[in-house]
């Protein structure tokens, strides 16, 4: 049983650090600030997530206080990624070509 | 089994460290580099707490707690810097 746990605890590591290497991958290859915005943070909360449960897998007595980091992560990504979306759009970042709509654009004329 | 494991994801996680830190050195805009940086300390807290899992000392987890919150408080002061000015 234990031995199983550990195996479960390794591949759900596995599989976080995998998805932090695809959102560092997406970090790399996306074409303007946005999608790097959506690529850098949604990978990698998704990755941290599943790191955290493979470690509470591995040893069961930390769990309470991963829970506490889970949902740390879980209330300041997505604050923090919004945050930055606006300062971005603020600015004036530039927007890739294939850009369908700009609904913040539509609603307060601002042109970035 | 699971140490295997766990070196490998360590492995994983240093290369996602080499590309998001690629794109802080290159970004060209300056909230390029604020994603970047909050991407690197997201790849750091995992790569604290697989130090805890390699010595097997829970206090770890305390530290990335805390790197956690000043990473956070760091984003979103940088980020309103950005939006308006001191």
């Amino acid at each position: 049983m234990a031995a199983l746990l550990d195996i479960v605890g390794g591949l759900l590591l596995l599989a976080g650090t995998t998805f932090l290497f695809f959102g560092g991958l997406g970090l790399v290859r996306m074409p303007d600030v946005y999608n790097r915005i959506q690529a850098g943070t949604k990978a990698t909360t998704l990755g941290t997530l599943l790191s955290l449960a493979g470690t509470a897998f591995l040893y069961p007595a930390w769990s309470l206080k991963l829970l506490l980091i889970g949902i740390f992560l879980l209330f300041t990504n997505p604050l923090s990624s919004q945050v930055l979306a606006r300062a971005a759009h603020r600015r004036g970042a530039m927007k890739t070509p294939q850009t369908v709509v700009d609904r913040l654009e539509e609603d307060t004329g601002e042109h970035p | 089994m699971a140490d295997v494991l766990i070196y490998l994801s360590a492995v994983i996680a240093g290369l996602a460290f080499l590309l998001v830190l690629f794109r802080f050195i290159k970004g060209p805009s300056a909230v390029d580099r604020v994603i970047a940086f909050d991407g690197l300390t997201i790849v750091c807290i995992t790569g604290i707490l697989l130090a805890a899992l390699a010595e097997g000392r829970g206090i770890y987890l305390d530290v990335a707690l805390v790197y956690a919150l000043l990473s956070f408080l760091g984003v979103i002061v940088v980020a309103r810097f950005l939006d308006r000015g001191f």
